[in-house]
């Protein structure tokens, strides 16, 4: 494997070596864990751990929810007070596995968010960067349809106006929405093909995970620098970097329980403060919810997604350029998918040759005003339509596809980038190493 | 790392403005009301659930039902805490359908509490954890994060918040309630204080008699809430001491390597 230069596992007593010669797997364990890793890596960087740490979680605290789960629509809400009520220790299982999803979706905007101002994403990490995108859009699958499975009255609604999107589409859309539920509306079939695939999904993503971290160990972690490691020799390689145990795995550990302090005081002491108190009623086809909204998660997509209505210029254009083809509600949702699809597109967007933000003056502003923007997108999405929110969500996620389609690709033109440190160890020394050098 | 500060801060600020999800008419009135069970160390007050079960047995039963609460709960622990004679004497009182007998019964411990007796009166199980306030301000639910979600205050407000105007519309009369999002409200006014005399001598006026009925729904809802807190509070002081030795070890570790203390 093609990588920063570092020592491989050897294997020395007789048993090692009988191993070693029919599978590998302790020299793949080995340089797994001893990984050359940029030594000037800053706290943003504790992301990965966390992320990995939530999918195990999810995934334990859910296969043992499935044990007690009955997924019937007559069934299923009971099923859930069951759990809640008479199974060991089920109610800390469920709080822990429903508000271990905000843990995983507040991650993974900090993790994108980390990679989006260090400029992660450029080259030689593209693939990296792409399979993140298909992680993220699977944990937003996975997420969806775990919501839908207590059948409460935000799960029902929920699905409905969510595979209703589907139904946007023109020609073949209603067939698709059908074909998606497994009938005309939201049924039983719906809740048994969703938690299938609810089960199902995390596992991709397991696999996934791996890819993504082969393609990063492939390709050496970047830093706050941008600056990569010297792969002239082992000697100058180790300049740069540290291997991952025990300095990584210390410091990822470190921060792992500080936020986890965190996150058992909310699942202890307010666990349905992220729910919806709808989903305590059980879903009933005949009764609408007076407001439906999604996970705090989901809302600047579904921000984006109500932002365009048919009183827009912009709508109103391609509507007519089309024929019809396109109305408002196709529109939202070619925006809600266009705006995840212009993140995943960023590697090729972004033209500056300069790749970490700490250098570029402009970028700066603009990638502030992007997380801001994020942060009104997810408020607005929230709240109840009226025309003051419909101009902000409008400007809001017109902002979001400027960021990446315009500013990006202008900023690398027009930006003069200030000088990033020659090596990653010049950097690690300007913050450390002079205090043990005075005055020499 | 303090660089990346605000942007974790924006990050928070992000998440509790995604928790304004519910919008209730603001208009309105639901007070905080300060029940024992609130906060990290809250704990229910036995007496008043007792206060609050025979509230919700002499009253709200006549049509609301716990479809979801099974009777032997009644004496667990973190809830009414009734001793074992009590429980099974309670649950005389109620009448199930047996589907192996085919027939009505009296119920036992284990069975679940009867469902509503009128069909439009929902069930009470969850309704503490289904209604909510304090969603401000701006619909960013941060008065959630001082006040709790609500659901108990709500029930408290529907019950006392009453004008006594009533209007008829479709043959059905309706009740004026300023806490209900409407207005007006279909079910009776259940309660008009000093309904009924408390074994331990509690006042009986109105709002102590909503609070009650409100603190027992709550444990309805939510019977293992004691519980939770303790397994929240264990783990917080343990992930507490873990994130400081973690702290000091990682510190160590470093060392060296950022002040070259060995090597210099």
């Amino acid at each position: 494997m093609a990588g920063i230069p570092h020592d491989h596992y050897e294997p020395k007593s007789g048993p090692e070596k009988w191993v070693h010669s029919r599978l590998p797997v302790i020299g793949l364990l080995y340089d797994t864990i001893m990984i050359p890793t940029p030594k000037n890596l800053n706290w943003m960087w504790i992301w990965g751990i966390i992320l990995t740490f939530c999918l195990v979680m999810q995934i334990v605290t859910g296969i043992v929810l499935v044990m007690h789960y009955t997924p019937h629509v007559d069934m299923a809400f009971a099923s859930v007070e069951h759990i809640m009520r008479d199974v060991n220790g089920g109610f800390m299982l469920r709080y822990l596995h429903a508000n271990g999803a905000s843990l995983f979706f507040l991650a993974v905007y900090l993790h994108i968010f980390r990679g989006l101002y260090y400029g992660s994403y450029k080259a030689p990490r593209e693939i990296t960067w792409i399979i993140g995108m298909i992680i993220y859009l699977l944990m937003m699958a996975t997420g969806f349809m775990g919501y839908v499975l207590p059948w409460g009255q935000m799960s029902f609604w929920g699905a409905t106006v969510i595979t209703g999107l589907f139904g946007a589409i023109p020609w073949i859309g209603e067939s698709l929405q059908v074909w998606l539920l497994g009938g005309p509306a939201v049924d039983n079939a719906t809740l048994n093909r969703f938690f299938s695939l609810h089960y199902l999904l995390p596992f991709v993503i397991a696999g996934l995970v791996a890819v993504h971290i082969w393609a990063f160990h492939s390709t050496g972690n970047n830093n706050p620098t941008g600056v990569e490691v010297r792969r002239t020799s082992k000697e100058d390689a180790a300049k740069d970097t540290l291997p991952f145990w025990p300095y990584f795995v210390l410091k990822d550990l470190f921060a792992l329980a500080v936020i986890l302090a965190v996150f058992f005081a909310i699942v202890g002491f307010m666990p349905n403060y992220l729910g919806h108190p709808d989903n305590y009623i059980e879903a009933n086809p005949l009764a609408t919810p007076a407001h439906i909204v999604p996970e705090w998660y989901f809302l600047p997509f579904y921000a984006i997604l109500r932002a365009f209505t048919a009183d827009v210029w912009l709508v109103q254009f391609l509507h007519w350029l089309t024929g019809g083809i396109i109305d408002a509600k196709f529109f939202g949702v070619l925006a809600m998918f266009g705006a995840i699809a212009v993140m995943a597109l960023v590697p090729w967007l972004d033209t500056s040759r300069t790749r970490s933000g700490r250098y570029r003056p402009m970028f700066k502003w603009w990638f502030a005003l992007l997380a801001l923007d994020f942060v009104i997108l997810m408020w607005v999405g929230a709240q109840t339509p009226t025309n003051l929110t419909g101009w902000i969500s409008l400007i809001a996620a017109a902002y979001w596809f400027g960021y990446f389609l315009v500013i990006l690709p202008l900023l690398g033109v027009i930006e003069k980038p200030t000088t990033p440190p020659a090596t990653i160890e010049d950097d690690f020394e300007a913050h450390y190493g002079s205090k043990s050098h005075p005055a020499e | 790392m303090f660089r990346k500060l605000p942007l974790s801060a924006l990050a928070a600020l992000a998440l509790t403005a995604g928790a304004a999800t519910a919008q209730e008419h603001e208009s309105a009135e639901i007070h905080d009301v300060d029940f024992s069970f609130e906060g990290p160390f809250g704990a229910f007050d036995e007496n008043q659930l007792q206060r609050g079960l025979k509230v919700y047995t002499e009253v709200c039963a006549a049509c609301h039902g716990l479809r979801y609460v099974p009777i032997r709960t009644l004496g667990d622990d973190g809830g009414p805490g009734l001793p074992e004679d009590q429980v099974r004497a309670f649950s005389g009182r109620f009448e199930v359908f047996d589907a192996a007998l085919d027939d009505y019964r009296a119920a036992t411990p284990n069975d679940h509490f009867p469902g509503s007796a009128l069909s439009n009166a929902p069930d009470l199980s969850l309704m503490a954890k289904s209604r909510a306030a304090f969603h401000g301000p701006a619909g960013t639910g941060i008065n959630q994060l001082l006040k709790g979600i609500g659901g108990p205050e709500y029930i408290t407000a529907i019950l006392t918040s009453y004008t006594g105007e009533t209007r008829e519309q479709a043959g059905v009369t309706y009740y004026e309630n300023t806490a209900f999002s409407t207005g007006w409200i279909a079910m009776p006014p259940p309660l008009a204080g000093e309904d009924l005399e408390f074994d331990d001598g509690h006042s009986n006026e109105l709002h102590h008699e909503a609070e009650d009925v409100a603190a027992f729904l709550m444990w309805a809802a939510e019977p293992k809430l004691m519980a939770r807190k303790h397994a929240g509070l264990v783990a917080v002081i343990f992930l507490v001491l873990l994130s400081v030795l973690l702290y000091l070890t990682n510190k160590r570790i470093w060392k060296p390597v950022k002040y070259k203390t060995e090597s210099v």
